[in-house]
């Protein structure tokens, strides 16, 4: 008996995304079921046929809770992930396994508005009464005032500007780049119009060397992404877009942002070992990708990612960067022609529907013939990713 | 019948903008259900879409008459399990609607051994000295 | 519609086909390994779910290094990375969390095994670590007192005003209703407990070995929240409990006998809740038992009869007796007369129950331990061994979204 594997496996049949904003005046629950009725209409799908449902733990409300809003007799397979998308993955294996046929994967956030996810709530309420064993053991740094993800990254970017000698001046094409992408997608709502290298130099520095526009800011949102089986997708609305691989990776001695005890703290371990996983189960390398999907939340990550990803040689993804040629759409690489999240807040799931507009051939910043599209998110943390191609 | 400790907090709902109406209907000493005028049907708990049609703008709130019967109860007798704002023993019934949905409260002037499966109730309202307003069930005529 | 639901008519004909199901037959349970279960371990989380997890991986024969996966509660506190450099874990490909408590009892496995089964994984650790009786408590009214004054979801927003914030409080007002219809009395639940503790009395893992109860002392014990005395609830629990699934495949090279998982599934039915399913329109019986376990049997090609011993996830007697009901294995509303004496859920009964002492005399590790008992009784090795074991089923908890798994040689 052969190893299972997951390629070509699954494949995506709809999208729903409702509109951004930071102020949406909803609950979180409201936007979920939202969603999910807009990705069910997308892809044409009775919402009773939908069986499946996984989310990340630290949005929105549960499956039941939103089962009970769309009246669906029964879920035969849930389940949460903790970061980036990774949720994608037990919604590939729910479908290829066998477990059910439609698996909803949605994240529905309100991080500026909402109150936080009560399960966050009740986490907190819980750390009142006893030390906190589910969050990292942060009490090393916040005790001298290292508080926060910008500045522990921060404590990580000023090494690799010490190693590579990589300067605000090349980072700063992320942002650009970025707004310039966000100026042409409706749904970011962070720039209405592209910004220069100069904007991004006269920006706040927040924890130098990191600028406010190294940040991606906190959005209100709500998204949901449908997968099934490539012969139940024949038969759908939407042109199905293929999950070619699935992966997720962690490394020794990782933290979440603050992996400082690693011989070489300025690599994305987790990143590689995801990567290389991603590229074996495809069966292709990174030549093969027509258009990158990296988590910019905070933007030394990126050329990190193109270094971990093999998309550059160590120490060469400032250069590959700087300027914005080779990642702007039409450039080698095209990198978020979305906007990213710092054009459209943090939002990883923005990267996997961004990517399946771009296959279907229907995004507001189209790259010819892309067909084959890598996601990467958790930088910095636990990583994980798709290979998504055309059907 | 439920009376309360001195000192101790009575808990409080969680209200966001699904429930809202339902928790200030309960301010004003009146009981509401959401309701959705298209497909005539009542939920509980008030959810943000309709799960018969799917509409997200159909749902509104409609007043309860405030009866119905008791369709099952716990009797909390010892500290274990109980909320300490409680004093013992203290009831909480579930109350079947006649529109139909279910609710849970405690009791008002309801003695332990009165407290049965079938006994017709009405709502009542309390106000609570710390300020909120909760509501109970009494006994009615059937 | 109600006789529809009180009949059970509700839509099985959209399952996926079973020649499409990776995780039958092809996945099994290839170590397991469990902390001292005490009511006061003096120690943290994180300790303890090393021992546990050490402890599965020697069982089975592996090298930390060659765990690649992870599955647990969402209500476990442990961050993986935490957990993963503590243990000297190079990689993780694959890792999941569950939500709704006790009902995940065995969704954790049937997620680790569809990883395993799709190659994103190889040997997938599924873990829990609680101090459940020393630190905080999920049953006890006064634990939410001292922190939290709002409920921190808007369901709980309708129960916890009235001092209503105990899961057992909860399940007593289904459980008072399925007595009430179908005239279940206190006498027939008491057996359950009863059995159990007499398992328990072979097992000297079990919390409450060496400590028996007649059936007069359970009828004596204090009631807690009525319908519930205390010998109808769980014994919170202090420790860690581990199991590794990985491919029938690979078991074979592995130390242990493979408990084979024959099939695992999950559900959720409308108008769930945490134990709150009130707006069900009936609510003496429990649907999320019914769907996992029609599952269960669909996917595994067997029905109740063929079962050899059972693991029912039982915070309470009332869990576990309804669970017989809709798992088949007596008809709706029979729980109580089936149990009565106690000699069908006995060793060589009907259906043999809970055989290391369940939740109410074990110990209450979130249904870990029950898995490990029913791997147990695969291998062989239980300390209230059931004769020929075919099929070892276990389940999660009712009530909430629930789930279970069918073992087999």
């Amino acid at each position: 008996m052969a190893i299972e594997s997951i390629k070509d496996k699954t494949a995506i049949v709809g999208i729903g995304v409702i509109d951004f904003s930071t102020n949406i005046g909803r609950s979180e629950w409201y936007s979920a079921c939202q969603c999910i009725k807009l990705a069910a209409d997308d892809a044409g799908l009775n919402i009773y046929d939908i069986d499946g449902m996984v989310k990340n733990i630290d949005d929105g409300p549960d499956p039941s809770y939103v089962q009970k809003g769309l009246g669906i007799d029964n879920l035969t397979y849930h389940s949460e992930s903790h970061w980036g998308t990774s949720a994608m993955m037990n919604a590939v294996q729910g479908v290829a396994s066998g477990s059910c046929n439609y698996c909803v994967y949605y994240q529905a956030a309100h991080r500026v508005s909402g109150p936080e996810k009560s399960i966050s709530d009740y986490r907190v309420a819980r750390e009142v009464k006893d030390d906190s064993l589910d969050m990292i053991r942060y009490d090393f740094f916040s005790p001298f005032g290292l508080i926060g993800q910008p500045g522990y990254v921060a404590m990580m970017y000023r090494r690799y500007m010490h190693e590579t000698g990589i300067t605000p001046e090349q980072l700063g094409w992320i942002p650009v780049v970025d707004s310039e992408n966000a100026a042409k997608n409706p749904n970011a709502i962070f720039f209405d119009k592209p910004i220069t290298i100069d904007d991004y130099m006269k920006s706040k520095v927040i924890a130098d060397p990191i600028r406010e526009l190294d940040c991606a800011p906190k959005v209100d949102g709500a998204i949901a992404i449908i997968v099934t089986t490539p012969e139940k997708a024949k038969s759908m609305k939407q042109k199905p877009v293929i999950i070619s691989s699935n992966a997720a990776g962690m490394a020794p001695e990782g933290q979440f942002h603050t992996s400082y005890t690693r011989d070489v703290i300025t690599e994305l371990p987790e990143m590689k070992n995801m990567g290389d996983e991603l590229f074996r189960i495809a069966g292709i390398g990174p030549k093969d990708i027509k258009l990158a999907m990296l988590d910019d939340t905070f933007t030394p990550y990126v050329p990190l990612q193109l270094e971990a990803l093999g998309f550059c040689g160590k120490g060469e993804g400032a250069a590959f960067i700087e300027g914005g040629e080779r990642i702007r759409v039409g450039g080698e690489l095209p990198i978020n022609p979305d906007g990213g999240l710092i054009g459209q807040g943090r939002f990883d799931t923005t990267r996997i529907v961004e990517a399946v507009r771009q296959i279907r051939g229907t995004s507001t910043n189209q790259v010819a013939g892309a067909d084959t599209i890598l996601v990467a998110s958790g930088a910095g943390g636990p990583a994980d990713g798709l290979i998504l191609r055309k059907a | 019948m439920a009376e309360y400790v001195q000192g101790i907090p009575i808990m409080r709902p969680y209200i966001d903008q699904d429930n809202q109406g339902y928790w200030d209907a309960v301010k004003n000493h009146k009981l509401v259900f959401q309701h959705c005028s298209k497909c005539d049907k009542y939920h509980h708990p008030p959810r943000p879409m309709c799960p018969s049609c799917h509409s997200q703008d159909t749902l509104e709130w409609k007043e309860s008459s405030g009866k119905g019967i008791i369709y099952s109860f716990v009797m909390f007798t010892t500290n274990k399990m109980a909320y300490p704002a409680f004093k013992l023993p203290y009831a909480v019934v579930l109350v079947e609607m006649e529109e139909g949905v279910r609710i849970t409260a405690n009791t008002h002037e309801i003695e332990p051994d009165e407290v049965q499966v079938g006994l017709p109730v009405e709502v009542m309202f309390e106000e609570l000295p710390d300020g909120q307003t909760l509501y109970r069930f009494k006994k009615r005529e059937a | 519609m109600l006789q529809e639901y009180v009949d059970r008519k509700f839509r099985t004909d959209n399952r996926p086909p079973v020649d499409i199901n990776l995780i039958k037959d092809k996945v099994a349970i290839v170590g397991v390994g469990q902390t001292k279960y005490t009511r006061d371990s003096g120690r943290d989380e994180l300790d303890l779910a090393c021992e546990a997890i050490k402890a599965a991986v020697d069982d089975a024969g592996l090298k930390m290094e060659d765990i690649d996966g992870f599955d647990t509660f969402t209500l476990d506190r442990l961050a993986l990375p935490m957990l993963i450099n503590s243990l000297g874990v190079p990689n993780v490909k694959f890792s999941g969390e569950i939500s709704g408590g006790g009902g995940a009892g065995c969704s954790v496995a049937m997620h680790a095994a569809a990883a395993v089964a799709t190659g994103q994984a190889n040997y997938v650790c599924v873990y829990r670590a609680l101090n459940e009786a020393s630190g905080q408590r999920y049953g006890r009214g006064d634990s939410y007192a001292e922190y939290m004054l709002t409920a921190f979801t808007p369901h709980y927003g309708y129960q916890w005003p009235f001092g209503f914030v105990t899961p057992l409080g909860w399940a007593g007002v289904w459980g008072k209703r399925w007595m009430y219809e179908f005239n279940i009395t206190r006498e027939q639940l008491g057996w359950w407990a009863v059995v159990l503790r007499e398992y328990a009395q072979n097992n000297p893992d079990a919390i409450y070995y060496g400590r028996p109860i007649t059936h007069d002392d359970y009828m004596e014990s204090p009631m807690i929240v009525d319908p519930l005395k205390l010998h109808d609830c769980c014994v919170d629990t202090d420790g860690a409990a581990a199991y590794i699934i990985t491919t029938v495949e690979r078991a074979r090279d592995l130390k242990q006998i493979p408990a084979i998982i024959l099939s695992a599934s999950q559900s959720s039915p409308i108008e769930q809740e945490i134990q709150t399913v009130y707006n069900r329109p009936i609510i003496s019986g429990l649907v999320e038992t019914w769907y996992h376990g029609q599952e269960l049997y669909r996917v595994a090609e067997v029905d109740a009869k063929d079962i050899s011993v059972a693991q029912l996830y039982d915070p309470y007697s009332i869990g576990g007796v309804l669970q017989l009901e809709e798992l088949g294995f007596c008809e709706r509303g029979e729980g109580g007369k089936f149990i009565e004496g106690g000699d069908n859920i006995r060793i060589d009964g009907k259906i043999p129950c809970n055989t290391s002492g369940g939740l109410l005399s074990e110990a209450y590790l979130h249904g870990w331990n029950l898995v490990i008992e029913g791997v147990r009784q695969i291998r062989g090795t239980s300390h209230n061994q059931v004769k020929d074991v075919e099929l070892s089923m276990v389940t999660g908890g009712p009530g909430v979204p629930s789930s279970g798994i069918i073992l087999r040689r």
